[in-house]
């Protein structure tokens, strides 16, 4: 049974999905590249629903639209500093559905294999195609039938694959989760054997792959499965809150292959198609985020910062305290003020006032621009979405690259709630954890104040000079009171 | 410990070291606190007060001296003074190690330990307690309100309906901690305020207090003012030369010279020649900070006040702290009770002679019998130096072209290489898997490859809404799910039913937060 129709749609829907990514190239045109996305998905669905997942469609009917007021809801409903947390746990749910999936194909081949042992043997090769069909099995068990013994045995090499990045998505997505919400404690944890009981578990599952190979048993996909789950789980415990931006988008990377993996199973070209742009666009965004990091993938992956050498260098000098009056003063004197958001901002929910502060400061016709480092928050994109959220216009939000040449002209930095991206040591200090790591050159400024909760050191742990330089202030307190209080004097 | 301040036996000097809110301080540090009767009260701080504060109030110097372990005080000790040291007792005041050898082999025949407060090096950890800068913070302010008192003008402009009132000119020679507080007073009193420097680099401190730098038409290689601690050093002839023919023509336009240029450890250099007070307007003020070493002027004499022929008058008082006793005794004893917090790191009353310490070594002249002066250099360095700016060499066009075609080159052999690697890995698949796997298995890398062509040009602030839109295709395993719920075993169709649920979950999630996501992105 051939559904042409469907494929015809298969392949627009492709386009439109390489479009909707495309699009996102700029702020407008992203606009219109998200309606490409939509449209594709519901042609795949409809395409889907006609033609080979006919059976039991109103109960697919059901379930999507049960599933689609859900995400409704949460979509609407989610604040916008909650953004890593909600990706992460959809990539979870990817994660879940391609294990399920994995799982069906499983059965279905069994299924197939007990019911071909029972046909009758005299038929010839239609007849038995036609008798096959007679058997009310669906479209993906007719699918089977069709293979030869070495395409049966490549399916279950993919189908293995497909559940076992399914479910280390899964378990990753659900730590991630919980680290991103603040439901368990970010801190970098391994249990005892740390990566040696990956290791461990990667080579028990190549080995049951050896074994479902020989027998094509329920047992080996389970124990696989488990050991994945368990690989999922230890591999983003051992992965500090700081490194979460390249945590979140190698998950994404793998709820994409996972996808791709399940398309070859299925023999379903759409599957595979989105399953590799998906999958090679998180590889792209933790490669642009480990990069910005000056880390290695893999040392990002393995946890924790290692590799140092030699004691980092002492910290002379000590924390100068200012008061909001002092702070409001240096901006009303000011021309042009830099002002650089990271994860604290959106901890203490502050980005309204902070564009209130900026709506302020340019009626008065100074100068006021945003300074983002591609690792600030826990999400790639994360300030920009934010400060998005809070109406501040996106061409004063610039990247890294394009304002760090601009410091030394700008009389007034304000840092608030970031640490290890404004850090000298970084260029200043060859035995710092994050020597060589690019950083925003804020410190070249006239002035900085960093608005900080308190003189404990930032999410990493590493000393930050740029706290005891002499043209740094230190303006204490929650981010979101301070620019408060800051909104009220100037 | 007990430590314990005597009056000032200086003619003339009004400071004391120890005041009742500094003793209140030291207390806390568990030292007990000494006076000698009256010695406070030139600065306007009584024994009443002292007494309130706790501090124990002792009747002679002698007394005092025999009394205490720390003694604290703020001009040079005579020989008297010196005499009376101790092998126990630590002396902490202003010392002038270089020129004062005499004194330092007595301190070191007595045993006693010696802190020289102006030998607190210049480093950040130790601005609290450098007692030269505060001092010379008071001399510039000083400085300018001596000046206003000897001038017949205002500082100010302003025309009024008795007539326009031009605004005083002030020159301001030297931008150190003095010079710079000169020019914040003089800016603050209204004055059109000039300053110099032979460090450059001070110009943005200059501007930044209001003042105007004078800049030189000279070529000079800059001197990095890091290699010496900050402080100026002997300029080139040729560069003095520069430097005196602008003065001679700042000399007839400007109200009041304010010279402030001192060289650690030498006689002050001569910056305002007599030329140039001849040429300035009757009624003109020149205040010399640097009388004591000499003067900037030739004219002054140290410590008087002198009208020359032509009606200008040069101001040598080598006293400014002295005359505003009460801040001065405020910031001074601020800066011993710091070095004292230094001294008894524990808090607990036992002063730790830690000679590890940079600070605390560099300020010490002489301990345990030894003279410890000068210093070695201090490990930390007071400014960091200087880096040479890389000049970016201005390549030829062969040079350019040749750079290019290297890079093309590079680039062309690198991706020859991993075209090369990929081609044959995927031959190698071809080799062995079934036609069936191959067709699949070019649309997995051409839509990898399309992946890797479309994303790298994905803008930066965009790559959260990416994240959730491509989270909301890869729910495309709904295509998976739908095509199995059809089977025939319960289980199956109850696991497919469950992934369809959830990509639903994630599809209307994923979507619609991207939307909801873009639509916030707005230009100004």
């Amino acid at each position: 049974m051939e559904f042409g129709f469907t494929t015809a749609a298969y392949v627009v829907a492709a386009v439109l999905f390489i479009l909707s990514l495309g699009g996102l190239s700029g702020q407008e045109s992203a606009k219109r590249a998200v309606w490409y996305g939509i449209v594709g998905m519901a042609l795949a669905v409809f395409a889907t629903l006609i033609g080979p997942g006919s059976g039991l469609w109103l109960l697919s009917v059901t379930l999507i639209a049960v599933g689609g007021i859900i995400g409704w809801y949460v979509a609407n409903k989610v604040e916008m500093t909650e953004m890593p947390q909600l990706v992460a746990a959809m990539h979870s749910l990817v994660g879940l559905a391609a294990v399920f999936v994995g799982f069906n194909a499983h059965f279905e081949m069994a299924n197939v294999a007990a019911i071909m042992a029972n046909a009758p043997t005299s038929l010839n090769e239609a007849g038995l195609l036609a008798w096959v069909h007679e058997q009310h099995l669906g479209t993906f068990a007719e699918l089977i039938v069709h293979k030869t013994s070495v395409e049966l045995s490549i399916l279950k090499v993919e189908l293995f694959l497909g559940i076992f990045i399914g479910a280390v998505t899964f378990t990753g997505s659900v730590i991630a989760y919980g680290k991103l919400a603040g439901k368990m404690t970010s801190a970098a944890k391994k249990l005892l054997g740390g990566h040696v009981l990956n290791a461990g578990a990667a080579i028990i599952s190549v080995l049951a792959l050896i074994w479902y190979f020989n027998t094509g048993g329920l047992l080996p996909v389970l124990v696989m499965t488990a050991m994945a789950l368990f690989i999922g789980y230890h591999l983003i415990m051992g992965i500090g809150g700081a490194d979460m931006p390249v945590v979140v988008s190698m998950l994404n990377s793998y709820s994409g292959w996972a996808a791709a993996a399940i398309g070859f199973s299925l023999g379903n070209d759409l599957l595979i198609v989105v399953g590799a742009l998906v999958g090679s666009s998180g590889a792209i965004l933790s490669y642009i985020m480990c990069k910005a990091m000056n880390r290695s993938f893999v040392s990002v992956i393995l946890g924790g910062f290692g590799g140092t050498t030699g004691s980092a260098m002492e910290v002379e000098g000590e924390h100068k305290p200012i008061d909001v009056d002092g702070v409001a003063a240096a901006l009303d004197e000011a021309d042009s003020v830099i002002i650089i958001p990271g994860y604290g901002m959106a901890v203490a929910q502050a980005q309204q006032n902070v564009a209130e502060l900026t709506r302020k400061l340019r009626a008065k016709g100074k100068k006021v621009r945003f300074a983002i480092h591609p690792v600030a928050g826990r999400l790639p994109g994360h300030m920009n979405v934010l400060l998005a959220e809070a109406k501040v216009p996106y061409d004063i939000v610039l990247e890294m690259d394009e304002i760090n040449e601009d410091f030394p002209d700008t009389d007034v930095v304000i840092v608030i709630g970031s640490n290890d991206i404004v850090n000298p040591a970084a260029q200043e200090d060859p035995n710092s954890p994050i020597a060589g790591m690019p950083v925003l050159e804020c410190w070249k400024a006239k002035q900085v104040f960093v608005s900080k909760r308190g003189q404990g050191t930032g999410y990493s742990g590493i000393e930050n000079p740029l706290f005891y330089k002499d043209n740094t202030r230190m303006y204490y307190g929650d981010a979101k009171d301070s620019i408060g209080a800051l909104l009220a004097t100037v | 410990m007990k430590l314990g301040t005597p009056k000032e036996t200086f003619p003339g000097e009004n400071r004391v070291a120890l005041t009742p809110d500094s003793a209140k301080q030291l207390q806390k540090l568990g030292h007990e606190c000494y006076i000698e009767a009256g010695a406070g009260a030139a600065a306007g701080f009584a024994d009443a007060m002292y007494e309130a504060a706790g501090v124990s109030v002792v009747q002679t110097a002698a007394e005092l001296w025999k009394e205490v372990d720390i003694i604290a005080k703020v001009r040079q000790p005579n020989e008297t003074e010196l005499k009376r040291l101790t092998a126990e007792k630590t002396l902490i005041s202003f010392f002038n190690p270089a020129g004062n050898k005499d004194g330092l082999e007595l301190a070191k025949s007595k045993g006693a330990t010696v802190i020289a407060m102006e030998m607190v090096p210049r480093i950040s950890r130790a601005q609290k307690m450098d007692a030269l800068s505060s001092m010379a913070n008071i001399a510039g302010y000083r400085a300018v309100i001596e000046a206003g008192n000897n001038f017949g003008r205002f500082f100010t402009g302003q025309v009024t309906a008795a007539g326009k009132v031009p605004p005083a000119k002030v020159l301001i020679v030297g931008a150190g901690v003095a010079g710079l507080a000169a020019i914040g007073t003089s800016t603050s009193l209204g004055a059109i305020t000039y300053a110099f420097d032979v460090r450059p680099e001070v110009a943005e401190q200059v501007e930044s207090m209001g003042a105007e730098f004078v800049y030189l038409d000279f070529e000079e290689a800059q001197q990095d003012g890091a290699a010496t601690g900050g402080y100026a050093s002997v300029s080139s002839p040729e560069f003095r030369e520069a430097q005196l023919a602008k003065f001679h023509e700042l000399a007839s336009q400007v109200d009041i010279v304010i010279t402030t240029a001192l060289i650690p450890n030498r006689e002050a250099p001569e910056l305002w020649t007599e030329d140039m007070v001849k040429v300035m307007k009757p009624g003109s003020v020149i205040v010399d900070l640097a009388a004591e070493k000499g003067g900037n002027c030739k004219l002054t004499v140290a410590d008087e006040k002198i009208v020359t022929d032509n009606g200008v008058t040069i101001i040598g008082y080598t006293d400014f702290p002295s005359r505003m006793a009460t801040q001065s005794s405020i910031l001074y004893a601020t800066n011993i009770r710091h070095m004292m917090a230094d001294l008894t790191p524990e808090k607990d009353g036992v002063v730790n002679h830690n000679m590890e310490d940079d600070v605390i070594r560099g300020a010490t002249v002489t301990h345990k019998g030894e003279i410890t002066w000068p210093p070695p250099p201090p490990k930390v360095a007071a400014i960091a130096a200087q880096k040479p700016k890389e000049k970016v060499k201005e390549l030829s066009p062969e040079e350019k072209r040749a750079k290019e075609i290297a890079t093309f080159k590079a680039e062309t052999k690198r991706q020859v290489t991993l075209l090369g690697v990929g081609g044959g890995l995927l031959l190698a698949v071809g080799l062995v898997a079934p036609a069936s796997f191959m067709q699949h298995f070019i649309v997995f890398v051409l839509s990898v490859f399309i992946g890797f062509q479309v994303i790298w040009n994905v803008s930066h602030s965009l790559h959260t809404p990416l994240m959730a839109v491509t989270n909301a295709i890869s729910s495309i395993i709904i295509l998976g799910a739908l095509m199995q719920i059809g089977s025939g075993s319960f289980l199956v169709i109850l696991l497919a039913a469950l992934s369809a649920f959830m990509a639903g979950i994630n599809i209307f999630g994923g979507f619609l937060v991207t939307r909801r996501m873009l639509a916030m992105f707005q230009k100004s």
